[in-house]
């Protein structure tokens, strides 16, 4: 049985982090200058062009491409067979979170009590996912994750005969009402199906997807193409100003659900969409 | 889209050439202050007290920048989402602040008193935080350092980038730009 020091995990969350909020994903970069050239709004150009820049100077400086630098949320797949040696899993990845935030000149954004609100000054607790997968190996994926757009997503339990429809339109009016806040142009992560809790784990993960892979099921990817087009005639366009890139892309997930249930979560992500992924 | 360049502190004369829709370049002096620091300050006017920084003819901006790497003036430092401040503006506006910088939109309110007392709210590109953080010059704290990053700093900034939102007129960039360009229903194809 492969054996793995768990502070091999904790060097390579310190890093990922540091990856993650320095450098945006070629394919978020590639949907921003494609936008660019599409945008009908000159104040909407002016911010996507804005937006390509800012990515840019993050990179070369090595800065955070946003001040936002996230509540770092942690997938880990661990390979069944794998032997994890040297002390507790979380607390080592924990630990590269408080590492990599503060070697990194990231900024601290969790507050250790929702309602008391004193800041932990480390960025801890991150948010870690676990799941068991075949094989020896572990995957991690980091996706700090920003407040702005964390507070716009929204969750609705409709009945399965509100349908696509039902559907459709509940993601419409939660980007609409999400409005300039999440600093458009947003990535839209939908989950449908599942549980109360499981949907929007699901919404969450629909944004860890590639930017503009279309769904493998031809159906959902049809469905993605319709809303993305809906939401992009609302006209929200680039920061608000107004303008036809309101949304880069829409991603659905799914899950099996219960005869009476049909959950839907909409997990908005902005511009500064931030995923690092590594397997150990 | 106007571009329109102004230094800090600003005068009512200053704030009624803006017009939402301008694309405004602002040079001078601006603090920060975010939510707690807010918090701070509606309690000081609550209790009758002054505030630590006069706000007469300032710029508020709601940012609170990642740390700076050594070398660097500050961190990134892009706006935070205004709505959050919605509840405070109105009595700073009154103080006499003539502008505040975030994200997103403002409630009534907020609007009406930009109107009242002749202010203007005005949006930096939330998530270009490493291109903002460019034109500032010098930046130090002068309250609530015990705040972190949401203490308030002073900074001073040149060609600061920002969009005219909500002008003293009743002005909204954020209604019209939307209006501008949604396709509405009858113009709508299949879905
Ligand atoms: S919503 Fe995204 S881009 Fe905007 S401030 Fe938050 S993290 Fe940054």
């Amino acid at each position: 049985m492969r054996e793995l020091d768990v502070a091999v995990l904790t060097t390579a969350i310190a890093e990922m982090v540091m990856d993650a909020n320095y450098n945006l994903g070629l394919d978020v970069y590639q949907a921003l200058e494609d936008a660019l050239s599409k945008e009908q709004s000159p104040s909407g150009r002016h911010v996507l062009a804005q937006l390509v820049k800012n990515a840019d100077i993050a990179k070369t400086e090595q800065v955070p491409m946003c001040q936002d630098t996230g509540f770092a949320v942690i997938y880990v797949e661990l390979g069944q067979d794998i032997h994890l040696v040297g002390g507790d899993v979380s607390e080592a990845i924990q630990a590269g979170v408080r590492q990599g935030y503060q070697q990194g000149y990231l900024r601290n954004s969790i507050v250790a009590d929702p309602l008391r609100r004193v800041n932990t000054n480390d960025n801890t607790p991150a948010v870690i996912h676990f799941t068991v997968v075949t094989g020896e190996q572990v995957k991690l994926i980091v996706a700090p994750k920003g407040g702005g757009s964390e507070n716009v997503s929204a969750i609705k339990m409709l009945k399965p005969a509100d349908g696509v429809a039902g559907v459709m339109d509940f993601v419409v009016e939660t980007v609409q009402k999400a409005g300039s806040n999440p600093c458009p142009p947003m990535i839209i992560g939908v989950g449908i199906g599942g549980t109360f809790e499981k949907v929007t784990a699901v919404a969450k993960q629909a944004l860890l997807r590639e930017l503009g892979q279309p769904h493998a099921d031809e159906f959902y990817a049809e469905l993605e193409q319709k809303l993305l087009h809906r939401i992009n005639q609302l006209g929200i366009g680039p920061q608000g100003f107004g303008g036809n890139t309101t949304a880069l892309a829409v991603h659905i997930e799914t899950f099996a659900t219960h005869i009476a249930s049909l959950p839907v979560a909409v997990n908005i992500n902005c511009h500064a969409a931030r995923h690092f992924e590594r397997i150990l | 889209m106007t571009k329109k360049y102004i230094t800090t502190p600003l005068l009512d004369e200053d704030v009624v050439t803006l017009k939402a829709g301008d694309q405004v370049f602002i040079t001078g002096v601006i603090y920060t202050a975010r939510d707690a620091a807010h918090q701070k300050l509606a309690e000081l006017l609550a209790a009758g007290q002054p505030l630590p920084i006069d706000i007469a003819g300032q710029i508020i901006y709601y940012v609170g920048p990642a740390p700076a790497k050594p070398g660097q003036v500050i961190g990134s430092a892009g706006p935070t989402t205004s709505g959050r401040m919605d509840i405070y503006t109105p009595a700073l506006l009154a103080l006499g602040l003539k502008g505040c910088i975030g994200k997103g939109a403002r409630n009534q309110s907020v609007k009406d008193a930009l109107i009242k007392y002749k202010g203007v709210y005005l949006a930096a590109t939330g998530g270009a935080a490493a291109l903002l953080a460019q034109t500032i010059r010098k930046a130090e704290v002068v309250a609530y350092p015990e705040l972190g990053a949401e203490a308030i700093y002073r900074l001073e900034v040149e060609n600061f980038p920002v969009m005219a939102v909500n002008d003293a007129f009743g002005n909204d960039l954020y209604i019209e730009g939307q209006h501008q360009y949604a396709v509405r229903e009858t113009e709508e194809n299949e879905c």
